[in-house]
């Protein structure tokens, strides 16, 4: 009996094959092999050779083909075009300023203290941030546009004022914009990293007699100060990257900044070249910019902050406990509550100006928008599609990637995961420049086409679907496929039964953490959509041109709505923190 | 007739030797156990074994067939072997039903001598009325018992095991011990255990393969080693014992204090200078001069250090002129003071001399 059961019936062994030609070596390689090669050449196609092209043709005359240093020249070679640098520089610092201002005491207010309402604080701080920044423009000029903008009407009338005080158009109103938005960065930092710290540093502290005020000041806040610094950066790089804002707001306030530059570069006749050489210092600074923040947080300096343990308490603030919620208020308003207030009322209004009344309200602007305009359904379509398949492109590539560099099947994964983050890195205009310069021209010929979109999305957001499948790599033993191997099966077998299944859930993350961005892309969008790639985005910037503020803020809702949706689906289905966990 | 052989084996990582000159066969049923402290090189082994990593030097061969050689490998899923992982690598998505099938379906057995061969495997390891569980609701025993009926059930050509009791707590790990010798008393699966717990490769193995810095030192079975270790690793490494250096002179070996005839170590190396293992419990104590034993050594010692470790004393002694200090295992009731006059007892015959 046991000498039959112990009779191994498992595939015979088979003996290794002999040594032959390179026939012979390339039958020998695993089938999953030649699917790491596919991946790979794809991931130089989408970030090697446009960033290579980029640089490329900055120094490449673009007639004779000669190398040259006449596109710097031309870059830089205007005052208005180096003025356009340094605005963006003095744009970005004030974005940093009054950002720090938003999100560090509402960070402290919200992981640290006993103010109420700290869950609904959270959800507006993040709808600031998930919501589209060139809508969030839209919104203020319906607020503050100059004499007509609704906080003006309500000034006048109150004062009987012959002109309103507000000017969205304005260094102050682009800086205004552009840091309701991106003022989540310094937030998720700061709270991220004051989640750690231990109350007994504080109580230490009050021990010796220092009071609450006192406390923060010196103890709390010098302790998550290079969470804070590399929130700062960070809400720097992006504010300097931004498209939508400055095209709505920095043109009519003759405050050229460079990314509205670079798109000047793009008007009839296309000069590539000058464009890429104008977006290089643009590229350095960023560059230089994420290393130092790299830097900054790596320091061990400050030890504390990323240990857990210790006990937290909430700090009881007393009657300022509503002080402070009343500021958390002011920052909603100015973030959320007031732009899209103000949208959505014009996007149900007749005439937004005639205000709020029965016979102002219609459907109208969104049966116009969906039925009658000629391209509005194709980019609502197009959009979508644009985005679930950039998201399922940059997903697959980043999962074969980081499984390569989590098991070391290649020599080289250390360049294949830099590759994969390196768009992180690339602001959306100059990434799309890069696009243009690699594969606009023959024999490529992508310029138009639905691909080069698709392609362009998912190179941007490769470093989010790189962090997350990382993550979820990390996350599974090795021994869980090698268990599978030593039992028969291949490496596909282990990876479909195997790590595919218990990924699910990462995945679905990560897939929506690209789609949400995706479906909002304007600045890689604007360089390269064609007539029959229009996408919503685009299509928002080209009703701002016609100054139809109705139906623009209709398909605005229509965006936003889709968002909400989107996001409230992927926090039933992933956890409320799905967004808000740092990668 | 042997079924797996390792023909000097070696394997390095860069400049690192990791392991070298392997030579070990495997015969068919038997369990042998690879033993040593952590970076002897013993999971290397295990891993170029069950195909994982390919061998930088020698040959793996199984029932006559060279799978593994520097110049390729045959990939772990075509060499019908099983493993036992020590994080067990029970897969969290799949029912403890679908763990132990899965290798069966991948040999595309017939559904009916599944179903039949699971529920024998589950009944065996005492899991049939946990099937239809996911392994997060089992506990730690539970779990390992699914990684052993998954490598099982299939019987494989090769068994292997890489640590799998050390993320046990220990009593469990005693049961499981007596739980995985049960399972190969039963199925007579040739296997091959990865441990460093001397006593866990004690209790299981038909043979044990002692490795220390990417060598093997020795293989014999359990109680060859304990009482005859051929080298001063394997010597300290199983067991506790004390070395005590000797001369050879002509017919007799001189120790400090007293000497005994050369043809009591028939088994010593043909050298002046020679290093003797004994184990504490060979050594006896005694209040008095104990009477004369025709070849046992008596002398005089004085206690210098004690433990009580509940199961037995840790008695240090030493000889008067402070050249012998030895150690020496007693029963709980063989009370003893520090400072006491004694007479120690050893049979020479319990001495081992080591390379």
């Amino acid at each position: 009996m046991t000498r039959t059961l112990s009779e191994p019936d498992a595939p015979v062994a088979a003996a290794i094959p002999a040594r032959d030609g390179l026939l012979g070596r390339i039958r020998r390689l695993e089938p999953s092999m030649m699917l790491w090669i596919a991946l790979i050449a794809l991931l130089l196609f989408l970030v090697a050779n446009p960033i290579f092209r980029l640089v490329a043709s900055s120094l490449i005359d673009g007639r004779t083909g000669d190398l040259t240093f006449d596109n710097y020249v031309t870059a830089y070679g205007r005052a208005r075009h180096v003025e356009a640098l340094i605005n963006t520089m003095w744009m970005g610092a004030g974005v940093v300023a009054l950002s720090t201002l938003f999100a560090v005491p509402l960070a402290w207010a919200c992981s640290r203290t006993d103010m109420p309402g700290k869950t609904l604080v959270r959800l507006i701080v993040l709808g600031a941030f998930i919501t589209p920044p060139y809508l969030g423009a839209v919104g203020w000029i319906l607020l503050a546009g100059p004499n007509a903008g609704w906080l003006n009407q309500i000034w006048m009338a109150a004062t009987g004022s012959e002109q309103g005080i507000f000017n969205i158009f304005s260094f102050g109103g682009l800086v205004l914009i552009i840091a309701t938005n991106v003022f989540f960065f310094i937030f998720i930092f700061t709270s991220n990293a004051l989640d750690l710290v231990s109350s007994e540093m504080e109580d230490a502290a009050n021990v010796l007699g220092a009071g609450t005020l006192r406390t923060v000041a010196t103890i709390t806040l010098p302790l998550v100060f290079p969470a804070i610094l590399g929130g700062m950066i960070v809400t720097f790089l992006q504010a300097i990257a931004l498209f939508g804002v400055p095209a709505l707001i920095s043109i009519p306030a003759r405050f050229p900044v460079v990314t509205t530059q670079l798109w000047q570069f793009f008007q009839y006749p296309v000069r590539v070249e000058v464009a890429a050489a104008y977006a290089i210092p643009l590229l350095m600074i960023t560059i230089g910019l994420f290393g130092l923040q790299k830097l900054l947080l790596r320091r061990k300096g400050f030890v504390a902050v990323t240990g857990k343990g210790g006990e937290r308490r909430m700090i009881a603030l007393g009657r300022w406990r509503w002080v402070m919620f009343g500021y958390a208020m002011l920052i909603a308003s100015l973030t959320l509550l007031l732009p899209f207030g103000a949208l959505t009322q014009a996007a149900f209004a007749e005439a937004w100006g005639r205000g709020m009344s029965f016979d102002n309200f219609t459907f109208g602007n969104f049966s116009y928008m969906l039925f009658e305009h000629t391209t509005a359904r194709l980019a609502i379509f197009n959009s979508l599609y644009f985005a679930s398949a950039a998201a399922c492109l940059a997903l697959a590539i980043a999962l074969a990637i980081a499984y390569i560099t989590d098991r070391r099947l290649l020599p080289f994964g250390g360049v294949l995961s830099f590759l994969c983050m390196a768009p992180f890195v690339i602001p959306g205009v100059v990434l799309a420049i890069g696009f243009y310069a690699a594969y606009a021209p023959p024999p490529v010929a992508l310029y138009g086409s639905s691909l080069i979109l698709i392609f362009a999305f998912s190179a941007r957001f490769l470093p989010v679907a790189f962090a997350n499948s990382a993550a979820g790599m990390k996350s599974i033993h090795p021994d869980l496929e090698e268990a599978v191997r030593i039992l028969g099966g291949g490496r596909l077998t282990a990876i479909r039964r195997v790590t595919a299944p218990l990924l699910k859930r990462t995945l679905a993350g990560g897939w929506l953490l690209i789609f949400i961005p995706a479906t909002q892309e304007l600045s890689t969008a604007i360089f390269l959509t064609g007539p029959n790639t229009q996408v919503i985005s685009v299509l928002l910037l080209d009703l701002s041109e016609e100054g139809n503020l109705e139906h623009l803020s209709a398909l605005g809702m229509i965006l936003l709505v889709l968002t909400v949706v989107i996001v409230t689906v992927g926090m039933k289905l992933l956890g409320r923190d799905f967004m808000l966990r740092r990668t | 007739m042997p079924v797996l052989t390792l023909n000097g084996l070696g394997r390095s990582f860069g400049a690192f030797r990791a392991l070298q000159d392997m030579d070990l066969t495997v015969e068919d049923g038997e369990f042998l156990s690879l033993l040593g402290p952590s970076g002897c090189g013993k999971t290397t082994t295990l891993r170029m074994i069950a195909g994982f990593m390919p061998p930088t030097e020698g040959t793996i061969e199984i029932d006559g067939r060279v799978l593994s050689s520097p110049a390729g490998c045959t990939p772990p899923e075509k060499r019908g072997m099983s493993m036992i992982f020590q994080s067990y690598a029970i897969w969290p998505n799949m029912t403890v039903a679908q763990n132990v099938a899965f290798g069966l379906k991948l040999r595309k057995l017939p559904a009916d001598e599944i179903r039949m061969r699971l529920e024998r495997m589950l009944e065996v390891v005492q899991l049939g009325h946990l099937a239809d569980q996911y392994p997060a609701e089992l506990s730690g025993g539970q779990q390992q018992r699914v990684a052993l009926a998954r490598a099982i059930v299939v019987r494989p050509s090769v068994l292997l095991l890489d640590e799998p009791l050390s993320n046990l707590d220990a009593s469990l790990r005693e049961e499981m011990r007596y739980e995985i010798r049960r399972l190969h008393d039963e199925f007579k699966i040739t296997t091959v255990y990865v441990t460093h717990d001397q006593s866990e490769a004690m209790a299981t193995s038909d043979r044990i393969a002692v490795m220390n810095g990417g060598r093997m030192e020795q293989v014999d079975a359990p109680y060859v080693l304990y009482t005859r270790p051929k080298t001063r690793f394997v010597a300290g490494f199983i067991g506790r014992t004390n070395f005590i250096e000797a001369e050879r002179d002509g017919t007799s070996v001189g120790f400090a204090g007293f000497e005994a005839p050369a043809c009591v170590f028939p088994d010593a190396p043909a050298r002046r200078a020679l290093t003797f293992s004994v184990r504490p419990q060979s050594i006896i104590l005694h209040r008095g001069e104990p009477s004369a034993v025709d070849g046992v050594v008596r002398l005089p010692c004085r206690l210098a250090e004690r433990t009580f470790l509940g199961e037995h004393w840790d008695y240090m002694v030493e000889t008067e002129d402070g050249r012998l200090r030895l150690r020496v295992t007693a029963p709980p009731q063989r009370v003893l003071e520090v400072g006491d006059d004694l007479w120690m007892e050893i049979d020479p015959a319990e001495m081992v001399a080591i390379a």
